[in-house]
């Protein structure tokens, strides 16, 4: 595999609402900032381009299609969209480089939650025979999960109390989060329950924004004379949508992917994990195999603010400009997709 | 639709009216629960997948040997809806819960009308309550209900033989759209009768209705152009076909207009002339509805019609770059 460069990487605030911006609207200023970091112009100064977001969100018919308005693709561009995370819009374009069919790529995703009532847009993702007709919402899966934990005795209520304290702590540090505070864990106890046991926040916010990154070979990296992070590993798996027959106590496809892509060939100094509720970022830990040393989620992860279709790839810019600025020399990042931690990329990052 | 200073949004709602083919897996579960009875389906270890697959999650391998299954079992796991939202099966506070029938090896999702969340418990047993009419999908089991609860539904026999093989399945779906920026920003100069593009600061071209961005160059547009009522027709096309809930009765001329000083078409309708004089070229002009009537809306213009003025040459509809300022 050929080692790959990101180069650039610029994210918008996470908004409740994001109220008067449409799509290019959203897209157009972290664009505007990543060609400023890699030097270029637009995106006729890339090889490849690819974005990730889901219509659905906003309930926008072809909005992904109204935001290539946000490129400049005239003349004619190299362009491809996932109905996914753009985080697998990055698994894309690296695949592009793998194959040599392109040099540079650039990269964004973009979500407009807010138009909707977002669990019950997210339950229309799930099986269409058996589930989609009963509308059970994303974060009901979520809790189901969550009690499994508890009744096991693998999790306690305090463990999640302290993964939400830890994020929103870390978020003061994070111009762009959306839920911070510097109170502790056990006053998050006294909270009532929102979808027991799920307490509110337990559950990441729902956010409107954007994010966009800039990828080449290291070649190109070195052309252009930018600092770069290295892409050494990427994989991404997923699970049976018979949710019935996954153990939800376990991240199987994360720990797949995380062997896949190397997370244990090297100590990891710092790690981005995508997981929307509490619990769920103690199942990545342990699926990813990552030690008490590892700092997780310094940005405050998705519960600090969780734009739908770009916080995937968000978790590897994080990751990336850490190790750009000399923060850390080896980091993961991970992005998932689907109920209960369904479907997950993950992805190794290194100095150059 | 609502209007503060700078945000226009209004509400909608989006249908999916799909019916759906089951496929002969999925349709023998729908025609044994609108016989009230449940089936789970063998998997390739032995298994009982609940509900059943048509491919074993593991092997693969085309599953094909159904099981009867009683319709009682044991709760997994489970949450507590204590504020139902409108979409959900039930709309006083209930349990999601995994639930594993009896001799079945994976739990299914369903909901449990426990009353309170107290007498929820993992591991407690729980029963079917099928819905008093029964129609070949989930919701012929109206929830799950405690052991111990009697059930006192008149249950309707249900005489239909065949197999299921499609299921209706709509979809609605309610948002608050808001208009971006750049087209709240025209929607109101239309409601005062005035139609403004942005000028791209590249390339100097002019579009209407904008959309904050150029297409072409990638870059934002913030200058804003007046334009008139004049315009050219770049295409068009004769619609002969009724569309259901168009008022309009065909035959009619949808066309493709530029505005003078614009460079960007967009779709209105062409009245007021012969259908088969229309030709690309022609000259036309907004006719607008009584004052009184304007809205946030393109209708604001009723049509365009066609006025006394020489065609443009092809080669510079949409062409002309005005410089402005």
């Amino acid at each position: 595999m050929r080692d790959v460069a990101i180069v650039a990487f610029a994210q918008s605030n996470c908004q409740r609402d994001a109220g008067a911006q449409n799509e290019v609207e959203l897209i157009m200023p972290v664009l505007q900032e990543v060609y400023k970091q890699a030097g270029i112009t637009n995106a006729q100064d890339v090889d490849f381009t690819c974005s990730g977001s889901c219509d659905y969100q906003q309930g926008a018919a072809f909005a992904f299609v109204a935001g290539v308005d946000a490129l400049g693709a005239v003349p004619p561009i190299k362009e491809s969209h996932v109905e996914m995370d753009a985080a697998w819009a990055l698994y894309e374009a690296w695949l592009k480089i793998q194959m040599g069919h392109a040099e540079s790529a650039l990269l964004y995703g973009f979500g407009k939650s807010s138009p909707g009532e977002l669990p019950i847009v997210l339950s229309q993702q799930l099986d269409p025979y058996y589930l989609a007709p009963l509308w059970v919402d994303s974060i009901a899966f979520a809790a189901m999960q969550a009690r499994t934990m508890l009744d096991s005795g693998a999790i306690t209520e305090l463990d999640m109390a302290e993964v939400v304290a830890r994020s929103r702590n870390n978020a003061l540090s994070n111009p762009y989060a959306q839920l911070k505070s510097d109170g502790d864990a056990a006053s998050l106890l006294d909270e009532p329950m929102y979808m027991s046991p799920l307490r509110r926040h337990d559950c990441c916010p729902i956010s409107d924004g954007a994010c966009a990154m800039i990828i080449c070979t290291v070649e190109k990296a070195e052309e252009w004379g930018k600092p770069y992070a290295v892409i050494k590993g990427i994989d991404h798996r997923i699970e049976t949508h018979h949710i019935g027959s996954r153990d939800l106590s376990r991240s199987v496809s994360t720990e797949i992917a995380g062997k896949a892509a190397g997370v244990a060939s090297g100590p990891v100094d710092v790690a981005e994990l995508y997981a929307p509720f509490s619990h769920q970022e103690i199942i990545l830990k342990q699926a990813l195999g990552l030690s008490d040393d590892t700092v997780i989620n310094p940005s405050g992860g998705v519960l600090a603010g969780n734009v739908m279709m770009a916080s995937g790839l968000s978790r590897v810019g994080e990751v990336a400009m850490r190790i750009i600025r000399g923060e850390a020399k080896r980091g993961v990042a991970h992005a998932t997709s689907g109920p209960c931690l369904q479907q997950n990329l993950v992805t190794v990052l290194e100095a150059k | 639709m609502a209007a503060s200073a700078e945000v226009l949004s209004q509400a909608f709602t989006l249908g999916y009216t799909y019916t759906r083919s089951t496929g002969p897996i999925v349709g023998q579960f729908l025609t044994s629960l609108r016989n009230r009875k449940m089936v789970g389906i063998k998997a390739s270890d032995g298994k009982v997948l609940m509900p059943p697959v048509e491919f074993d999650p593991v092997s693969a391998a085309a599953l094909t040997e159904f099981v009867d299954l009683p319709d009682s079992g044991v709760v997994k796991t489970w949450c507590w809806v204590s504020h139902p939202r409108k979409a959900h099966p039930s709309d006083k506070p209930f349990a999601w819960a995994m639930i594993q029938l009896d001799g079945a090896d994976t739990p299914m999702l369903h909901w449990v009308d426990a009353g309170e969340e107290v007498a929820m418990s993992t591991g407690m047993r729980v029963k079917v309550r099928w819905a008093e009419e029964t129609k070949g999908l989930m919701g012929d089991v109206n929830g799950f209900v405690p052991d111990a609860m009697a059930l006192l539904g008149d249950l309707k026999p249900n005489d239909a033989t065949d197999t299921i093989t499609g299921m209706e399945a709509p979809i609605y779906l309610t948002y608050n759209f808001t208009a971006g920026k750049a087209t709240a920003q025209y929607l109101h100069s239309i409601k005062k009768g005035q139609l403004v593009g942005q000028r791209c600061p590249n390339c100097r071209n002019v579009y209407i209705p904008p959309r904050g961005s150029c297409a072409a160059c990638g870059v934002p547009t913030v200058e804003e152009v007046v334009l008139g009522n004049k315009a050219t027709v770049e295409s068009f096309t004769i619609v002969y076909i009724p569309i259901p809930g168009n008022p309009i009765k065909p035959p009619y001329v949808i066309a493709n207009l530029v505005l003078d000083g614009a460079n960007l078409s967009f779709l209105h309708l062409l009245s007021e002339c012969k259908n088969e004089d229309v030709r690309i070229g022609m000259r036309v002009e907004a006719v607008w509805k009584p004052e009184e009537e304007w809205g946030y809306a393109m209708e604001n213009i009723r049509y365009f019609k066609p006025i006394d003025e020489p065609d443009m040459a092809f080669s510079e509809i949409g062409k002309l770059i005005d410089e402005g300022k």
